[in-house]
């Protein structure tokens, strides 16, 4: 079964057995060689691309949302361009902003430029994707970064994928459509109007299984106890109840990264979970009060076995 | 067949539209699910449903239908029939010896046999078992291998992915509770200007323009930012046990909403002391003139708590019963106030009970009536009152 390789960073290639490819179907997604998809999450890409739709991919952090646009524009053989989204962010932006302030001045300055208001309209990731001459791909990153109206600012856009420039007085429709991904991290709720218009995925983390094959994709080398171990200790403080920020994919490959580089014996992770804070602990613990949640629990656990 | 499907998602609460629904005919027109099961589950899931809490209502759902499906082109099942009356009837039908005895097949054949020979006396003509596969039987106990779904069965495909009900531990009711907290906390989100100046201003740019006569003299300012501070006060005393969660829900909600948020604990009422983290660590409090000072009266103070315990905790000096308090809670709940002026109390005790329990009349009343009810409406209107006060007091 064909896993998902997530993480940040590097991916390396892992074959997938099942290939999709047929003649009347030319553009199928079926991972790529640094990103192997679930059935689901394949399923899911196909449906945006056929229906063209966009494609919502929703998942705890480090889980390979950002990545997948990045691996289905590489599969397809398509341009990609990304739109990472900010809090402050505007739907225009996406679209084009017009310099209104630059042309003031040279029109102060005399500059022939001035003449043509084309000079000063700057384009956005949507309207180079709609003019790109090839089918690209558009990754709208962290739409829940945005605030709550951001999404239906851009209902019409994705559903006909045009738009009317004002300054010009044209309207820019898309010559190929591109294959909208958006992710999400779920700070915010997205409005039920955008939400129909899209096909939704959601990745699930990583279990043991994976995660293990995920490790070993970016420390080949990796001693089996240590690995065990490692894990053991990453997944026990997942579970813990109450903690503020679980530690995800990302963090985990850092701190095996360290107990790599510090040579540490699996023997002195072997308990650490319930007896002390996980060395290192720097790494898989980003918040003050978990590790002050963390040394309680080691300190109640050493009481009760001594 | 997929309209009934439609119609029992929605049955189901899960939130589908028509709209969806075409777009999953069409991809299912377009060949997006080629004919294998698999593929068909995840394509209805990708297209019908956007929310991963309704993933596990949907395994159930769609288990259910295409459970029934699957039966029906086989001829085996010709109706859906609710699990009760199927258990009922085989306990009715069958003594205890009986199934154990028979095997699954035998004991559903028997069982339609039976019913069939008194059709129309007891359940009506056209309730009809039939044989085989896994009807939506449930798991009886009875017999391991009589009533259980999933699993064997007729099905075609290895693994039932709807089966596992992975992903059961989304649901998640209490985030549906959460949500509607964010969007009333959102009344309170206060846009203010701040930071680098990077947004043009094009009032200013006028106006300085032609007062250079002409010459263009561009203005910037900065950009407004959601800039509200929020002071919350929960009470982690031994009464609010019971509300710790709900409390924490609120908690949760509050945390993503601000930007400046600053939480502190006490202790059924507020003395001199309050505490930075939930657990009753005892020695980490921090002198509540501390916090008085360190937040100025632009923080909205947000308490939340039961406000129920005996009246003399609030106004008798040393009527704490953690501690010997120099001054009464009264006292220090009015000195608060006096700093905040707009605060406002978040009780999860319903309201009808208010009037009745003498502590929670007299937090009441030193709040001045601004206690609400720990609900959607009550923080609806209490974020309503807070913004209010903002308003008529920046309106200096």
């Amino acid at each position: 079964m064909a896993r998902l390789i997530g993480g940040r960073g590097c991916i390396t290639f892992r074959a997938h057995p099942k290939a999709f490819l047929s003649k009347d179907h030319f553009m199928k997604f079926t991972g790529t060689d640094n990103y192997v998809a679930t059935d689901d999450l394949m399923t899911a890409v196909n449906a945006a691309i056929t229906l063209e739709r966009p494609l919502l991919v929703k998942g705890e952090p480090g889980t390979g949302k950002t990545l997948l646009a990045m691996e289905v524009a590489e599969a397809l053989g398509m341009p990609l361009y990304e739109w990472h989204i900010k809090s402050t962010t505007k739907a225009n932006h996406g679209l084009y902003e017009y310099d209104a302030v630059s042309r003031l001045r040279d029109s102060q300055l005399g500059d022939d430029r001035v003449q043509d208001i084309n000079n000063y309209i700057k384009r956005g990731m949507l309207w180079e994707s709609f003019v790109s001459d090839k089918p690209s791909v558009l990754l709208i990153d962290e739409i829940d970064k945005a605030d709550i109206e951001f999404p239906n600012d851009l209902l019409r856009e994705l559903d006909r994928m045009e738009f009317y420039v004002y300054e010009t007085q044209e309207t820019v429709s898309a010559i190929n459509r591109p294959v909208v991904i958006i992710t999400s991290n779920n700070e915010k709720e997205l409005p039920d109007a955008f939400l129909r218009r899209c096909f939704f995925h959601y990745i699930r983390f990583p279990d043991e299984e994976t995660m293990e094959k995920i490790v070993h994709v970016h420390f080949p080398d990796i001693k089996k106890r240590l690995l065990k171990e490692a894990l053991e200790v990453f997944f026990s403080i997942r579970e813990v109840n109450g903690i503020k920020k679980k530690p995800t994919t990302s963090e985990l490959l850092d701190w095996i990264k360290l107990l790599l580089a510090e040579d540490i014996d699996p023997e002195v992770l072997r308990g650490d979970s319930t007896k002390a804070i996980p060395q290192l602990h720097g790494a898989l613990l980003k918040n003050e009060q978990d590790v002050h949640m963390f040394e309680r629990l080691a300190f109640m656990s050493r009481r009760q076995d001594g | 067949m997929f309209v009934d499907f439609f119609y029992q998602l929605r049955e189901a609460r899960i939130p589908v539209t028509i709209r969806e629904f075409l777009t999953f005919l069409e991809a299912l027109d377009k060949d997006v699910a080629r004919g294998n099961i698999d593929e068909f589950y995840f394509l209805s899931r990708a297209s019908l449903v956007k929310d991963e809490r309704f993933f596990d209502t949907f395994d159930l759902v769609f288990g259910n239908f295409f459970q029934g499906a699957m039966n029906k082109t086989e001829g085996l099942l010709e109706e859906y029939i609710p699990e009760d009356w199927l258990q009922g009837v085989a306990r009715e039908m069958f003594s205890e010896e009986e199934i154990d005895e028979m095997s699954f097949e035998e004991l559903m054949e028997e069982l339609a046999k039976r019913l069939q020979e008194q059709d129309g006396q007891h359940h009506g003509g056209n309730r009809w078992i039939g044989t085989g596969g896994t009807s939506p039987f449930g798991n009886s106990g009875q017999n391991p291998r009589g009533f259980r779904m999933g699993g064997e069965g007729g099905g075609k495909s290895a693994t039932k992915m709807w089966q596992k009900r992975d992903f059961r531990s989304l649901r998640g009711e209490t985030e549906i509770g959460t949500r509607n907290m964010k969007m009333a906390l959102r009344r309170l989100r206060k846009f203010v200007r701040e930071g680098a100046e990077d947004e043009f201003d094009l009032d200013e740019t006028i106006k300085s323009t032609a007062d250079r006569g002409g010459m263009l003299d561009i203005k910037m300012r900065a950009e407004r930012k959601n800039k509200v501070k929020v002071l919350t006060m929960f009470d982690i005393g031994g009464s609010m046990d019971s509300f710790i969660r709900i409390s924490e829900e609120l908690f949760s909600a509050v945390r993503t909403e601000f930007k400046y948020l600053e939480y502190y604990y006490f202790h059924n009422f507020l003395y001199e002391r309050v505490w930075r983290q939930n657990r009753r660590g005892y020695n980490e409090w921090i002198p509540t003139h501390e916090v008085m000072n360190t937040y100025g009266s632009d923080w909205k103070a947000i308490f939340v708590g039961d406000a129920t315990m005996s009246p003399f905790e609030i106004t008798e000096v040393g009527g704490s019963i953690e501690h010997w308090n120099e001054e009464a809670g009264e006292l220090w709940l009015r000195r608060f106030l006096a700093t905040y002026p707009d605060a406002v109390w978040l009780n999860p005790v319903p309201q009808e009970r208010w009037m009745a329990t003498p502590s929670i009349r007299m937090t009441y009343q030193l709040l001045e009536g601004r206690m609400f009810p720990l609900t959607v409406d009550g923080l609806d209107a209490a974020m309503k009152l807070l913004r209010q006060g903002r308003q008529a007091a920046s309106r200096h």
